[in-house]
Formats: C-alpha cells, structure tokens, sequence
C-alpha cells in the first residue's frame, strides 16, 4: 500500500513549516522519510545536500526527530544521564556538554529536574528534558512529531516560545506536525496540508485561511429593538437577530467601510468581531483533496 | 583521536548502563540465582556415576559444572526480546538516527548487567565451595586470562547470533519465537546440561561443527582444567565471530530497509 503518493516540495533553511493532516493522512510519515527512519520505494528525498536513508554521520550529526508520544530518556534514570549520554554519541567534551546543557536547560527552565529519574517527572518536565536531550548537539534541522501532545495549556506554551526562540537564535529549519492548532498558527508562516498520501495544499498560513474564511461574524448591540430592525432591513446579510443584539457577516475585504457605514448610520452601544474557530477552519482543509490559492 | 572518541562513548554508554542496571540489582541478583542449571546437572551426574563412563572424575566434573555456571553467568544474551519490544513499540526510532548503531546500546546493557552480576556470581560459588570443599582449585594466571578471553568471546558468539535473529523483526514481529527455536541446540550442545564429551564420537563430530559447543563447554573445560585443546578452541570461536558479524551487518542493512517505525 502506497502511503505517500507524488509529493514535492521544498523547505528553505530557517523556514518553520507545519505539516496539516487528518489521522493517518500520511504527515508523519512525510517526516520519518525526512530524517532517514523510513526507505522511501520511489523518488528521492534531498535534506541539507544528503539522502537521508544513507543516515551519514554529518546528516544524522545535523538532525533531530522529537516525538510527543515516544520517549528516548532512560526511565529509571535522572535526565543529566541521558543528556552526557547524547553528548557522548555525538562527540561533544564534557565541557562542551555541561555549557549546552546549562544553555538550554535556562531556556527551557528547567533545573532541579535534571536529577530527578525520569519516572518522578510531569509530562511536561518529561518533554522539556525530551528536548533537551534531542538538541544537545544543536540540530539545524528539527523534526518534530506532535510536539504538544498531551501537555497543559502553559506547558505548551512554553515549549512553543522555547522552539520560537531556538529558531530565532539559531536560524534552525523546523518541520512540524500536530493537531493543536495553536502549535501551527502561533509558529509556522508556511503550511503542507496532506490528504491521503498526497498535498493538497502548500502555502502561507494566513493566505490558507482567508480562502476558508472569507467572512467575519460582526455581533452588533443596537441601543433599542427599532434600531436593530433597521439595521436588519439595510441589506446586509443578517445570521440571526435576538432582541437589540444582531448578528451579520461581511466579507473580510470590506470590513472598514462596512463597519464605517454601520456605526455613522445607527446608534450602536457595542459591537464585537468574531474570528471563526481556527480549527474549524483548518478542519475543511483536512478533509477536501485539494486547495488552490 | 578516533581512538580516544570511540573510547568516551563506549566508557559513557557503559557508565550509564550500569547506573541504570543497579536500579534493576535485585531482579539481576535473581537472575545469577536463577542460573544455576549446570548444579542440578552436577548432581544427577554424580548420584548416578554417570563421569565414570566418560573418565571424569567427581572433582573434575563438579569443577566443569561450577566453570559451566560462571561461563554461562557472563555470557548469557537477551538481546532479541530488548530489541523486538523497543522495535515494535517504536523505541528504536530515536535512535536510529544517532550517530551510533543502536546495538552498542544493547551491548552496553548487557556488559553493564555482567558487572553488576559480577559480585551475585561470587556469591553463589563460595556457597558451591562451602558444600564441595573438595573442587577449591585456583586456575593459573594464564589459563584464567584465556578463560575470560573465551567467555566474551562466547557472549559476543551468542550476542551477534541473537541480534541476527533480532533483525528478524523487520521482516516478522515475533523474532524471539525463532530464538526460541535456538534455545533447544544451545541447551543440549553447548554442554550447560553435559560436557559434550559425553556424546557418541559421531555425534561430537557434528557438534564440533557448529558454534554451540564453543559457547560454554569449550570455555568451562579451559577454566576448570580439563583437557581441552586452547589453540582450536579459540580459533573456533573467533572464526564463528568473523562468519556471523558480516551476516548480522548485511541483515542490519537490509532489514532497516523495511523499518516502519511502528508505533511512533
């Protein structure tokens, strides 16, 4: 069975790029072709100059794979000792080691954790040591597989500002998966969206979602009923109406002037603009072949 | 240079197994205990005068079966069940994009779990001591040497037999139900249960043919002072190191070739 099917791309040094798709539509394993894990049966795969199945000790010196759900630290270990580990396989003096470790656990905030065995950690400590111990030999290529999964609202939002800032510091390529959209919209510009085996779109991030959402939700609060039935007669597109609260659509280009012409002709107490659910948006894309922008 | 790097990760990777093989000593301590097959052998042997038909005095077999039983200690391998569960629970996946073939890790667990049986071992001979006052013998320095030099070199024996079988995996998720199928030869021709000696003549010639007797009956005759031929012996064993590293390398090749990276 063909997984992957036909895809071409290309990812520019530095560029953080999301990887969007449905369970089982193939991103992950668009990654572990990347980084070496899987033999592709057909075509050729070229990341910083090298076939990544060869997994040459200067490729595999220059990566890193970090999985959300899989773990390399050693369990019953305290993480320093898979850290000097790591920096062993790849080559690193103590020296060295102890200054990228202090280095990065700052970063990363994390300190006393280091020697306690990992079996005593949260998750999210877990990840962060994950982290640590996946970038000890500073990668500039990131592989990231779910990043988030399972981590508490904080915890993710640390690990996104940690990748932000080890992108920004180190000019690192990142290539991403994962199903909080948040992950996506707050660190990639640039999006792969895979359909069963295939891409259906390769863009920008915001191009992607105003094509999906070309309309905004306008919640307006009229000072009586009278004025929100005027409003209602004007000729926009009314969603619903409930006493003085009236709820309209307008199309992204022509907010300014809408909205000029809303609060110059009707007496308005309030009024709010409701940006769709960013993972209702991005849903329709998982699910449709393809999107031409 | 390349010398002294290859000599940190090993030294790393071993000084990490063992830290983390000590969280596991009491299960190892149970293991050694576990281990001592080749005593309950000794003693059907000797309450049936079963040595006499092969002119093995009583002494001489209960030092063979007490050689048996540390030669076993510190060659035994596991290294298919470690590999087919971190290769089918996508374990391996991390590491096999380190710069480091991930049986160094496997072989470094196991170094690091003979260290930390090393003393659990002892403990069990001086008790076979206290109850065979009579087979105390202290080996001469070099026969002790060349008896070490043969264990590992039957660990490594059994090490890369198993971590071919274990590249199985790629191919079938039940490796370990092969290496079961290896189980019942290594039991019988290795001499844990008898010296190969006692086999028929033209039985021993095909025995001699394969790697199991070198794997603990060539090794515990050298320890315990029972003639044996050294020179053929570890020739033997280094000759079956060199036909099956090549295979475990050309396997490893091809089998990371179908990796799927199951469950991860």
């Amino acid at each position: 069975m063909k997984v992957i099917k036909n895809i071409s791309f290309e990812i520019k040094e530095g560029e953080i790029v999301g990887f969007l798709g449905a369970n089982g539509a193939g991103k992950t394993t668009i990654l572990k072709m990347l980084c070496g894990l899987i033999y592709p049966s057909e075509g050729s795969i070229l990341v910083s100059g090298n076939l990544p199945f060869r997994r040459k000790e200067n490729f595999l010196k220059n990566i890193t794979l970090i999985m959300g759900q899989k773990q390399q630290l050693i369990w019953d270990l305290p993480p320093i000792e898979s850290f000097y580990l790591n920096a062993s396989i790849y080559d690193l003096d103590k020296f060295e080691a102890k200054k990228r470790i202090k280095k990065l656990s700052e970063m990363l905030e994390i300190d006393e954790e280091l020697f306690i065995p990992v079996r005593k950690l949260s998750l999210g400590q877990r990840m962060k040591s994950e982290l640590l111990a996946a970038l000890i030999h500073e990668p500039n290529i990131l592989f990231l597989d779910e990043p988030t999964l399972g981590l508490d609202i904080n915890a993710q939002r640390n690990l996104r500002k940690f990748l932000q800032r080890y992108n920004q510091e180190t000019n690192a390529t990142i290539c991403l998966t994962s199903h909080y959209m948040k992950d996506i919209t707050s660190l990639c510009k640039r999006v792969i969206c895979v359909h069963e085996g295939a891409i259906s779109y390769d863009g920008k991030l915001d191009l992607l979602l105003k094509k999906l959402s070309p309309v905004k939700e306008i919640l307006i609060v009229c000072r009586s009923e009278e004025d929100a039935i005027k409003l209602e007669n004007s000729g926009f597109t009314v969603k619903n109406k409930i006493k003085n609260e009236i709820t309209i659509k307008i199309e992204n280009n022509s907010i300014t002037s809408s909205l000029k012409t809303i609060l110059n002709n009707f007496d308005i107490e309030d009024l709010f603009i409701n940006e769709p659910p960013i993972d209702e948006v991005i849903g329709k894309v998982l699910i449709k072949k393809d999107y031409d922008i | 240079m390349i010398f002294n790097l290859i000599n940190r990760k090993i030294f790393t990777l071993l000084k990490v197994q063992y830290s983390n093989m000590l969280e596991y000593r009491v299960e190892i301590a149970l293991w050694a205990i576990s281990g001592i097959i080749p005593f309950f052998m000794l003693n059907i042997w000797t309450n049936n005068n079963l040595n006499e038909s092969i002119n093995i005095s009583d002494v001489m077999l209960s030092r063979y079966f007490l050689c048996a039983f540390f030669v076993r200690q510190f060659s035994v391998v596991w290294v298919v069940f470690s590999f087919e569960e971190d290769s089918l629970m996508g374990k391996v996946s991390p590491y096999l994009i380190q710069p480091l073939n991930p049986f160094f890790r496997y072989f470094a667990q196991h170094l690091a779990e003979q260290i930390t049986r090393f003393p659990f071992a002892l403990i069990i001979a001086f008790f076979f001591f206290i109850f065979n006052p009579e087979s105390i013998w202290i080996p001469n320095l070099s026969i002790l040497l060349l008896s070490i030099v043969s264990t590992f070199l039957s660990f490594l024996i059994q090490f890369l037999i198993q971590s071919i079988v274990a590249c199985l995996c790629f191919w079938t998720e039940k490796a370990s139900s092969i290496e079961r199928l290896l189980f019942i030869p290594t039991l019988f021709l290795s001499g844990l249960l008898a010296p190969v000696v006692s086999f028929p003549s033209y039985v021993k010639s095909w025995i001699y043919l394969t790697p199991f007797p070198y794997l603990i009956d060539f090794p515990a005759n050298l320890l315990s002072g029972n003639k044996t031929n050294i020179s053929a012996g570890l020739s033997m064993q280094i000759l079956w190191i060199f036909l099956l590293f090549p295979l475990f390398k050309k396997i490893w090749s091809e089998g990371t070739k179908k990796y799927t990276a199951m469950g991860s």
